[in-house]
């Protein structure tokens, strides 16, 4: 039997979302470009999804013949090692052709525009793009400007989302508490530069999460986050009192030298995860962290490494995930869902 | 079009006037002779008209006057010409478009306007004015020759959408232009602010991921020019508000008895950051669209005449220019086919009278100008801007004269578009009806 069980309805009739770039007529995942739009049966559908390659994973199968003969093209536009592994592994377990595109800003600056260069790649019979660029916006860009057969998978853009990064925190979520409606879960750190914490804070709310908190000094805040369901916290003591998970975002270096926080140092000891923080939150708390971890900064190495965290679990969940999505997204060369 | 034979004789017939400046709002005859208005209401003895416009069921009322208008040439001339965009001008009642400085070469030299003067004589359907530099190569450095610009010809100085970040260098070029009685016209903007933002910087930025550009870019910005101009006595222009705060901030200077004018670009009286939904180009502006909150106080503050005047803003684009992620297209819009039926709907909308909202477009822009154009006395220039205000069309790239199409309101209804438009007597444009 397919992982991805075709027959299987979700248990909440996909309603039809005109002109929604994501969904195909039938409310199939088309792209995946953000979490923000998507129906909480399509989500479920690719937690589910891959907890059947997890379980395929387990049983040796470690190629599946889903994809073959499709090729994925990996286009990124900002150095990445460890996302663009993880999908290149993910689209080889399916047995998808795979070409790594790297695009330095010289190339891009040679004259050729974004749409130059993907009606070349297209021309290549590439079936599907999984992008990576500084700029946000540039998958639904890209989305908007393929033909009906070929699919988009966003690996991050700008600092606007980085949809399979959150999905695989959720199916970390659910493998260790499963019941969304009763977990209190808060994200802490710089949530205006990152396109994970916007992911995570449209996947948790769409899975019914009880109450989502974002912890961070004023100063790592974007306008106006509460009116995307969050309550906000600046004191991480109180903002961790009696949570269930906690997900720590990673710190950039260069957001010292724009004053945005005025040292490693401070920010440590003012946002800092430590065990004596981590005592605050539920017994069974989790922790997590989208990596790399910068130890001292973000967290203690003795939270890094601790019972709590699940770090690496969320690293080889990756895989599984992003399979996932590949699977799902995937067309037939007739515009028609694949999987 | 310009090949239309010279015809020196016009009667303006049945259309109802709108002439702001001289209180006129009725059905009333104009009459226009070798270039000028003529006679208004009675016709002059022994007129007889080479040519006769019917304007039964039409406004007629003073050319529009646009205060900022980007015709991409010199320097840009694959998006756009003065040929191309005078004409489209020209075919949407418009007659008097001002060139912001920020041309590629700058226009800070006495030879770039003429340049311009020239090249717009030659192929102009409508006229062009032109800011001058306030400093040299809008560097913000050394403050330009304003007395050989305004000999020149340019009606007022500007640094453009470059703002001087040196206070001092700032307080001197206001200085200069106060000797010389120039008007500079001023963009606010704070750069260390606005940064590398491209939209408002609120809950659409933050949910798109979009770097934000601050209410306060343009507050902190006014609250500075205020003070210098208070200080050096300059008489300015603010030009494109985009927040509500600052234009309170621009009501209260004036009313403190500041020598201050203000505008809008019409586009900011009727979309908000909401309008760029999932990053639509066509939107990205600069200044941004803001909230829904700073939209409806510009419309308050226009009602109130705190702004005092309406432009198009308008920045043609080749279609390439918005294809590309959102933060790496280029900002602006192409206004000037919209810019009366958009002023036209505010009155529709009850925000004002209709001769209260033409005065907008035409008398005020004229008098910020120090234009005598903008209004009809008998022995101004004859420039007419002829519509049909029931006339219904839809905003398309067929529908559109300016080579830009790159505009939020594509698909749009539009009630009210000109018939007829004539410069200095000159019918530029007639209307070819089905």
């Amino acid at each position: 039997m397919s992982p991805v069980d075709t027959q299987a309805q979700p248990s909440q009739p996909v309603k039809l979302r005109p002109g929604n770039i994501q969904l195909d007529p039938q409310g199939k995942l088309r792209h995946f470009l953000a979490i923000e739009g998507l129906p909480k049966a399509v989500l479920t559908k690719i937690l589910d999804a891959a907890e059947s390659f997890t379980t395929a994973h387990e049983h040796r199968e470690k190629k599946i013949e889903l994809l073959k003969g499709h090729t994925i093209a990996n286009l990124f536009f900002e150095p990445s090692t460890r996302t663009r592994t993880t999908f290149e592994l993910a689209a080889k377990r399916l047995s998808a052709d795979v070409l790594n595109i790297n695009i330095s800003a010289s190339s891009s600056s040679k004259g050729e525009t974004l749409l130059d260069m993907l009606r070349n790649l297209e021309a290549m019979h590439v079936d599907m793009f999984v992008v990576r660029h500084g700029s946000s916006g540039a998958a639904h860009f890209i989305a908007k400007n393929v033909p009906p057969h070929v699919s988009v998978l966003n690996a991050g853009d700008g600092s606007h989302e980085h949809p399979t990064q959150a999905m695989l925190d959720m199916f970390t979520i659910r493998q260790h508490k499963p019941d969304f409606p009763s977990l209190r879960v808060a994200i802490v750190g710089d949530i205006m530069h990152s396109r994970v914490a916007r992911s995570q804070i449209h996947a948790l709310n769409t899975l019914g999460v009880g109450e989502l908190r974002v912890i961070a000094p004023q100063t790592l805040l974007p306008a106006g986050i509460e009116k995307m369901g969050v309550q906000v916290y600046q004191n991480i003591d109180e903002g961790i009192k009696d949570v269930d998970v906690i997900i720590m975002l990673r710190l950039q270096r260069e957001r010292m030298h724009s004053a945005f926080i005025p040292s490693e140092h401070e920010y440590f000891s003012l946002y800092g995860m430590t065990e004596t923080r981590l005592a605050l939150a539920k017994p069974d708390v989790i922790i997590m962290h989208p990596g790399p971890i910068n130890r001292g900064v973000e967290m203690d190495s003795a939270v890094a490494d601790g019972s709590h965290s699940v770090i690496l679990q969320q690293v080889s969940n990756g895989i599984a995930v992003r399979m996932a999505a590949m699977a799902l997204a995937m067309r037939n060369p007739d515009g028609s869902s694949a999987s | 079009m310009s090949n239309i034979n010279k015809i020196n004789r016009i009667h303006i017939k049945d259309g109802h006037l709108i002439d702001p400046a001289n209180g006129i709002d009725e059905v009333i005859d104009i009459w226009i002779a070798d270039g000028k208005v003529q006679a208004v209401g009675t016709a002059p003895d022994g007129f007889t008209a080479d040519q006769i416009i019917n304007a039964e069921q039409q406004i007629v009322c003073p050319g529009l006057i646009d205060l900022s208008a980007r015709l991409r040439e010199p320097g840009h001339e694959h998006k756009a010409t003065i040929a191309s965009e005078t004409t489209a001008a020209a075919s949407a009642g418009i007659t008097s478009l001002v060139c912001p400085p920020d041309t590629k070469p700058v226009i800070d030299s006495p030879a770039i306007v003429e340049l311009m003067h020239n090249k717009a004589r030659q192929v102009g359907q409508a006229r062009l004015h032109m800011l001058g530099a306030l400093t040299s190569g809008l560097k913000g450095e050394l403050i330009s020759e304003m007395l050989s610009l305004k000999n020149a010809g340019v009606l007022g100085m500007s640094n453009a959408n470059q703002p001087v970040q040196n206070s001092q260098t700032l307080r001197h070029a206001f200085e200069y232009a106060a000797t010389h009685d120039l008007t500079v016209f001023i963009r606010p903007n704070e750069p260390s602010l606005s940064k590398s933002g491209c939209v408002h910087e609120g809950s659409v930025a933050s949910r798109l991921g979009l770097p934000g550009i601050p209410e306060a870019a343009e507050t902190v910005a006014v609250a500075r020019e205020l003070e210098l101009i208070a200080q050096t006595g300059v008489r300015a222009h603010f030009s494109q508000l985009s927040t509500a705060r600052a234009a309170e901030m621009i009501g209260r200077a004036r009313h403190d008895g500041l020598k201050i004018t203000a505008d809008v670009a019409v586009h900011h009286l009727y979309l908000s950051e909401i309008d760029i939904r999932e990053y639509d180009s066509a939107c990205h502006l600069i200044p941004p669209l803001r909230s829904q909150r700073d939209r409806d106080g510009l419309r308050d503050a226009l009602k109130r005449g705190v702004i005092n005047a309406i432009c198009s803003d308008h920045q043609p684009h080749e279609p390439d220019a918005k294809q590309a992620p959102f933060p790496d297209t280029a900002p602006g819009l192409s206004g000037l086919d919209t810019l009366l039926p958009l002023v036209k709907r505010l009155a529709d909308e009850k925000l004002l009278t209709l001769s209260e909202i033409i005065a907008c477009v035409t008398s005020t822009p004229a008098s910020i100008l120090g234009l005598e154009q903008g209004q009809l006395s008998v022995g101004a220039s004859a420039d007419i801007c002829i519509f049909d205000p029931n006339m219904s069309w839809f905003v398309s790239a067929d529908t559109m004269n300016s080579r830009g199409h790159n505009t939020p309101f594509m698909g749009w209804e539009m009630h009210g578009r000109a018939t007829n438009t004539l410069v200095n007597g000159q019918l530029v444009f007639t209307a070819i009806h089905d």
